[in-house]
């Protein structure tokens, strides 16, 4: 057959139809996809039994019940645990990445020491022995008060455990790194006479006055304050939201009532001048339950008259007229602060006071709706240590950090002061640094000083699991179990208004040659010997906490939590008996005036805020991976963190949305993208807490900016407290 | 095919009380082996089956308000289940279930062709750009429920149908051939702190999201609740996904596009 042009061409067409007419075409198209689709990389989930097991989160204050999802001897999940009297069910983001931090690759594996700036392997038993060789020499040189230990919580066995270690010791200087907790117990204390926690009963509450507290960003316990919104707003509360910018709790709250940052404290004081003036408080209350009405009004006299706060605040004189007769005038009215989350601030102890004075002027205290004191948790009762005299004189030293002393004689712990005392001399005053679930490398303010501090310290001793940028920095690290692998007490939950006690189980065998940091303090007081020793008389760890619970253990272990449902507030134990506007100690704070951020305004004419979101990780955790990926495009950009601007001032400065610029502050210089925002006043620029983190995995290192970096520290006066607000800041065209 | 046993499950999801804190998306991608990578700042090649949208009325400092609006696939019925992705794939790899009115997507069966990408209005169909990797040990957290997919393929919110089929056979277990409204309900309803997500049978007047979502099955599933509305109504997609607001400008918002976060 000869083949000519149309034959071919018929041939070649005919049959490319004919073909396109089979199913081969697709079937090769299927087939190819799923040759594609079975690389040996893709992972297979191995099925198995599945299992729950209820425990409770550490990941926040919060304390929330948790029911972990096993199947065979893998977690796969964690929920909210139903029927939990602090969150019900509901959990938060971070609350489910735990599988991610239990299996991250972050975690420290095993003991680690320092050798020439590099990490070594070293055993459990060795690397105690040298630690606790160190010790002992500092003992016998008469300095035991040079030990620091840095913890985020004082409460509990394992921070009782390392109370105990420091104090036969003999070293006063145990740290809680500073949260507005520090602020909210000086209120109780100071007003009540109580050592005790603030518990918040935002869902029994109809009105809610809120200064800047992110109530669904993080501040007290989250998810059980998200189910006492939605109740109490749903029953026909309301919410009004006092804040320099539209965060997410102004944007669900009833009222957003902008205010310049920093002075919520002078609108406190505006609004009792106003409820003192129009008599619209509760009379009943104030003059049965209380005393010192008169000094309040003193304190809230013609100063803080509507114009005076007006100009002050940036709130206009008839908003707080309004806004002093809507609180008064609500049937349940609750004043709440602390900007944020509250997790990294301790806060102007004078503004805290007159938000309290708010409440106790409308009997919002330890009443259904109000502020509640909830008392310090009694379960740990252990024998008296016994000290020798190089303990005894140690612990008669003042402490380093100056809380209790003759400046600050009303503070507990001033964290935020060491970074400046390590930086004063040519020695470090602090020769051993312990520091347990805390990361202050990354958390304090003004970064670079902190780690310039940290450097001078002869010895670091990080119990982390994590390799954060603290554990980076050690000499050692005894790496604790997370709390999946762990037995612990969590002995409350921050802002709730029931004592609740949480058990943390071990949910899975630990996966690696850690250990709890119960069991390493004990071990290590038995390396140190004599009275160091013997004040633990434990077994184990295990041991140690299941004779703190007493008969609370067993209750714990079968339902992981346990909680006092019918408990009512103490009596007040002022001397008065009565709640107490002004007494001796109050005298000890000079009065009320809006701190300013740190830096010059010529320089810098914009002011630098913080702000928070559940989607980053909290205080010393670094956010897993399914945080990062949920943050919104206006937070992060590749690697780029992003800075919050109104577009007024954008277009003075010449900056579109999206543009690079540089943003400086007198603490230091950042690249960063500008995110255009009309939820922001002009004048002011924010950025997110929790990006900029050097440590942790590529799936967080090196994203974004760390505002703490950017931020100066501001010490409270009185109190000593962090009460950094914000820095002044320029914006640049990069 | 409508007979009066078949289910129609559907969710209802308050934006007066969502706080757009993220944890529905995050329980999300932990139940359904939700891939994740080093820069997933690009949320048009990000992979989430539920993503929070940020909603603004457009006003100027301090007027400026916002608001939260998850979005899961939305399950849409269309005329007689002829959802827009359904009726464009050539793979059948996606399915109107008749039984439960849930919208399949069967990853083994996807060649990764994208026309239900363009077919869908709300963006809830994602590609695999890559492959899914996890750092290692990671693995180890994942679902075995949930098969993991693989680059090259389509994949979306499946109303946790795996939890439907895990309570249907812990009820055939006990004898019994129907479930109780809470024994099936999607990771995100559960693990909402607000209280925000309702999820169940919109054909079941006992159930919680008929109740709210109030549907008018002669006008296609219309809401009689004046408080709530459906993404892009006017589209006639009939999704089993409704939006309950007390403010207008929100409602307005949802029936044009969905601005950007």
């Amino acid at each position: 057959m000869k083949v000519d042009r149309r034959s071919f061409l018929s041939f070649v067409i005919g049959g490319a139809a004919g073909t396109a007419l089979t199913p081969l075409p697709w079937k090769l198209t299927d087939d190819l996809s799923i040759w594609s689709q079975n690389w040996p990389w893709t992972p297979i989930p191995p099925s198995g039994e599945t299992t729950y097991v209820a425990s409770t989160c550490t990941l926040c204050p919060g304390a929330c019940g948790i029911s972990v999802r096993k199947v065979d001897d893998r977690v796969v999940k964690i929920e909210g645990l139903g029927g939990h009297p602090v969150n019900d069910g509901g959990i938060c983001p971070l609350g489910l990445s735990g599988p991610q931090l239990l299996y991250s690759p972050t975690r420290v594996r095993t003991p680690l020491k320092k050798v020439n700036g590099g990490w070594q392997e070293i055993s459990w038993d060795k690397a105690i022995q040298e630690i606790a060789v160190r010790l002992k020499e500092l003992r016998e040189k008469g300095q035991p008060q040079s030990v620091v230990w840095v913890s985020d919580t004082d409460r509990g066995t394992v921070a009782e455990l390392s109370k105990r270690f420091l104090t036969v010791y003999g070293s006063p200087n145990f740290i809680r790194t500073p949260s507005i907790q520090d602020s909210y117990e000086l209120a109780l204390y100071l007003t009540q006479g109580q050592r005790a926690m603030a518990g918040f009963d935002l869902a029994n509450a109809t009105y809610v006055l809120s200064f800047g507290s992110g109530i669904i960003e993080g501040w007290g316990t989250p998810p059980h304050l998200f189910r006492a919104k939605s109740a109490m707003q749903q029953r026909g509360g309301k919410i009004s939201q006092l804040e320099g910018r539209l965060s997410k709790t102004a944007a669900k709250a009833d009222q957003f009532i902008p205010i310049k940052p920093g002075t919520e404290g002078a609108l406190a004081l505006g609004l009792i001048h106003v409820i003192l003036k129009e008599g619209i408080y509760r009379k009943d209350v104030v003059q049965n339950q209380s005393v010192g009405s008169d000094a309040l009004k003193r304190l809230a006299g013609d100063d803080f008259a509507p114009e005076a706060v007006s100009k002050a605040t940036g709130v206009d004189a008839k908003t707080i007229v309004d806004l002093a007769k809507a609180f008064a005038g609500a049937k349940k009215p609750l004043a709440i602060c602390g900007r944020g989350n509250g997790r990294q601030e301790s806060g102007n102890a004078q503004e805290f006071l007159a938000v309290h004075f708010l409440n106790a002027l409308v009997g919002s205290i330890n009443t259904a709706g109000g502020v509640i004191a909830v008392p310090e948790p009694d379960y740990i009762e252990w024998p008296e240590p016994e000290m020798d005299a190089v303990a005894s004189n140690g612990m008669q030293q003042a402490r380093m950090d100056g809380a209790g002393g003759k400046d600050f004689p009303l503070s507990r712990y001033l964290l935020n002061r060491l970074p400046e005392m390590l930086s004063a001399g040519s020695t470090s005053p602090v020769q051993a640094l312990f520091v347990n679930s805390a990361n202050p490398a990354y958390n304090l303010l003004d970064t670079v000083k902190v780690e310039k501090g940290l450097k001078k310290i002869p010895l670091i001793v990080s119990f982390s699991a994590f390799m954060d940028e603290t554990a980076a920095m050690a000499h050692y690290i005894l790496p604790n179990h997370v709390y999946l692998e762990r037995f612990e007490d969590v002995p409350a939950a921050q802002g709730f208004p029931n004592p609740v006690i949480g058990l943390v189980k071990p949910v899975v065998r630990p996966l690696f040659n850690t250990r709890h940091t119960g069991d390493a303090v004990m071990q290590l007081a038995k390396a140190v010997g004599g009275n160091v020793a013997a004040a633990f008389g434990w077994e184990s760890y295990e041991a140690c906490l299941q004779e703190s619970l007493g008969d609370k253990w067993d209750a714990l272990k079968e339902e992981g939590y346990w909680v006092d449902a019918k408990f009512s507030p103490a009596a007040f134990e002022t001397k008065s008996k009565k709640f107490e506007f002004a007494n001796a100690d109050i005298a000890l704070l000079p009065a009320y005036t809006a701190p300013k951020a740190p830096g010059d305004d010529k320089t810098f004419p914009l002011t630098l805020i913080p702000f928070d979101t559940l989607r980053l990780g909290s205080g010393s955790i670094g956010a897993p991976p399914f945080l990062v990926k949920s943050l919104e495009e206006t937070l992060l950009t590749k690697n780029d963190g992003l800075v919050e601007i109104n577009p007024i001032d954008a277009q003075k400065l010449g900056l579109a949305d999206g543009a690079d610029a540089v943003l400086s502050t007198p603490k230091g210089i950042a690249q960063v993208k500008v995110t255009l925002s009309e939820g922001i006043m002009p004048g002011l620029v924010a950025m997110v807490r929790g990006l900029g983190h050097t440590a942790y995995d590529r799936f967080l290192a090196g994203k974004g900016v760390n505002i703490n970096r950017l931020m100066s520290s501001a010490e409270a006066p009185g109190t000593g407290f962090e009460a950094a607000w914000g820095v002044r800041a320029q914006l640049t065209k990069a | 095919m409508d007979q009066p046993t078949n289910k129609r499950f559907g969710m209802v999801i308050d934006l007066d009380k969502c706080t757009g804190c993220g944890a529905c998306m995050v329980a999300c991608m932990a139940e359904n082996n939700v891939p994740f990578r080093e820069d997933d700042t690009n949320k048009l090649l990000s992979i989430s089956w539920m993503r929070v949208y940020r909603l603004k009325n457009g006003k100027p400092f301090p007027l400026a308000e916002e608001c939260f609006l998850p979005r899961p696939c939305q399950h849409c019925e269309g005329h007689h289940g002829h959802s827009p992705c359904v009726s464009v794939c050539p793979a059948t790899a996606t399915d109107y279930d008749m039984q439960t009115g849930i919208v399949s997507q069967i990853p083994t069966r996807c060649f990764g062709c994208r026309y239900c990408m363009a077919a869908c209005p709300y963006h809830v169909r994602q590609f695999n750009w890559w492959d899914p990797l996890w750092p290692d040990g990671m693995e180890r957290s994942l679902n075995p429920d949930v098969s993991v997919r693989m680059r090259g393929i389509v994949e979306k919110c499946s109303f946790c149908y795996h939890r439907y089929q895990r309570a249907l056979d812990q009820a055939y277990t006990e004898g019994r051939r129907d479930l109780k409204e809470h024994e099936y309900q999607t990771a995100c309803t559960q693990a909402c702190p607000a209280g925000a997500i309702t999820f169940g049978d919109l054909n079941n007047p006992a159930h919680a999201v008929h109740k709210l979502a109030q549907p008018d099955m002669a006008h296609e599933g219309q809401s009689r609740n004046p408080k709530a509305f459906r993404l892009l109504e006017r589209l006639g997609t009939n999704t089993k996904v409704y939006y309950l607001s007390s403010k207008e400008w929100i409602r307005k918002a949802g029936d044009t596009a969905v601005q950007k976060a």
